[in-house]
């Protein structure tokens, strides 16, 4: 593992990724957009507006899998002090923040002409709302010392800290009993019908490379403004 | 034991002799009310009815504005590094000054709490729920707020910053607590909010501390 905490191994690897991820990602979402808007079957109550689940399901996936990454790559930060394992939280807390988002306001969407009401203050709905808050949070909390080393391992712990609430989020289905409907994906099985499961699993596979490819530019970017910044000391230190 | 002692103590003494905190803290708690009573206007049953709500949502807000203080002072004054550099387990410093701040904000909201609700026009039955649940719901806040605090050492507006932190981990805190006095007012059992604040109290006190001095380690490096 600690071969891979050479920016230079890395980047190489993630560039070699990085068509890959979005050569797939552009196909999925090709396939998977009509599969899942147009031709997959509505659903017997709830017509067409079941298909918001096309991208509310994988959006929740991903708000909940990038905040996963981003802590486990914060324990390997604060363990190992492996500053690439930072730069991939730091690079995906903006993604992950994103995707929570859209996860949020499709569920609005959605529960308006289901639920009739936009939010409802239940489990599930509030737990996603803190793991937004989370973020924000996390993004916030890096940018703010004078000292960025010290934002980093501030925001890292953070990051660890809030990972208490993804478990909470999984599960509040299960132990509460809430308006919000159970998961799709679970330790039984699937519980939707094949005709649904197919474009949603390929919506899944959409955004999980679409989140692989956007977290390699972010990763460039970030690794690039480290050098400018390296390059700038170095120019003030000459002079 | 003895660093924890020392550091109790000195928490404690200090806070004596500086008493405007504790007032500021309880100060804010009854205006913050006030500004409910206010806001929702006088009805004595739409106040009622809030009330659990309220007294919770402010006592929260309270102790919130307590904490960007538990380490900053000293981190500022450099005592913070002195300390560490005693030799106390971080840990140990972290739980001693967590203790201090619960025995004068914790203690002085759960003081003033039932005067506050009594002002909101909490129902007679809601009073012994207001309190334990204040009771087992205060170590909470102290205790995450420490870890929260620690963060923060050294930030750009770091007040702020801590509320953007604390608040969402205070959620489930607040929801648990208020459950806990609006059952007892509508006559139902509080066993399962008061088992779950207890919980949350215990998983706090086991992670917490911690995290808090994992974070004042890298504060003073």
């Amino acid at each position: 593992m600690h071969k891979f905490a050479n920016p230079t191994f890395f980047m190489k690897i993630a560039n070699g990724i990085f068509p890959w991820a979005t050569g797939i990602s552009i196909l999925c979402f090709a396939v998977g957009l009509p599969l899942a808007l147009i031709i997959s079957p509505p659903d017997y109550q709830q017509g067409d507006t079941v298909r918001i689940m096309y991208v509310h399901v994988p959006a929740a996936w991903m708000g909940l899998m990038v905040y996963g990454v981003m802590a486990a790559s914060s324990a390997v930060f604060l363990i190992w002090r492996h500053t690439i394992a930072h730069l991939v939280a730091r690079a995906s807390a903006p993604i992950g923040a994103v995707f929570t988002a859209l996860c949020l306001v499709t569920g609005m969407l959605w529960g308006e002409p289901m639920w009739g009401t936009w939010w409802v203050w239940d489990a599930r709905l509030t737990s996603m709302l803190i793991l937004f808050f989370l973020y924000l949070g996390y993004i916030a909390l890096g940018d703010s010392f004078e000292d960025q080393e010290r934002g980093d391992k501030a925001a890292a712990l953070l990051a660890l800290v809030g990972s208490v609430n993804l478990p909470i989020v999984h599960f509040s289905v299960e132990w509460w009993n809430t308006l919000h409907q159970p998961a799709i994906f679970g330790l039984k099985g699937f519980s939707v019908n094949a005709a649904m499961l197919q474009p949603l699993l390929l919506m899944v596979a959409a955004f999980q490379f679409y989140y692989i490819a956007v977290l390699v530019i972010r990763l460039r970017a970030e690794l690039l403004s480290a050098k400018i910044r390296t390059a700038r000391f170095n120019l003030a230190a000459a002079e | 034991m003895n660093g924890f002692n020392a550091i109790l103590r000195r928490d404690l003494t200090l806070a004596i002799r500086n008493q405007g905190e504790v007032m500021m803290v309880i100060a804010f708690f009854a205006i913050a009310a006030t500004l409910f009573a206010f806001g929702v206007g006088p009805e004595a049953n739409v106040q009622s009815r809030i009330a659990s709500g309220v007294v919770w949502t402010t006592a929260l807000l309270a102790a919130l504005l307590s904490l960007e203080r538990l380490f900053a002072v000293d981190y500022d004054d450099g005592t913070l590094d002195q300390l560490l550099l005693s030799g106390v387990e971080p840990v140990v410093l972290v739980l001693a000054k967590t203790l201090a701040h619960w025995l004068t904000t914790g203690v002085a909201l759960l003081i003033a709490a039932p005067a506050v609700a009594l002002g909101l026009q909490l129902p007679a039955t809601g009073y012994g729920a207001l309190m334990i649940s204040l009771l087992l719901g205060t170590p909470i806040l102290s205790l995450l707020g420490a870890v929260g605090a620690a963060i923060v050492l050294g930030a750009r507006r770091g007040g702020v910053l801590l509320s953007l932190l604390l608040l969402p981990l205070y959620i489930p805190v607040l929801i648990f607590g208020a459950a806990a006095v609006e059952g007892a007012v509508l006559g139902m059992t509080t066993t399962a909010p008061y088992a779950v604040l207890g919980g949350l109290l215990i998983l706090a006190l086991t992670l917490c501390p911690w995290a808090a001095a994992t974070a004042l380690k890298h504060a003073v490096e």
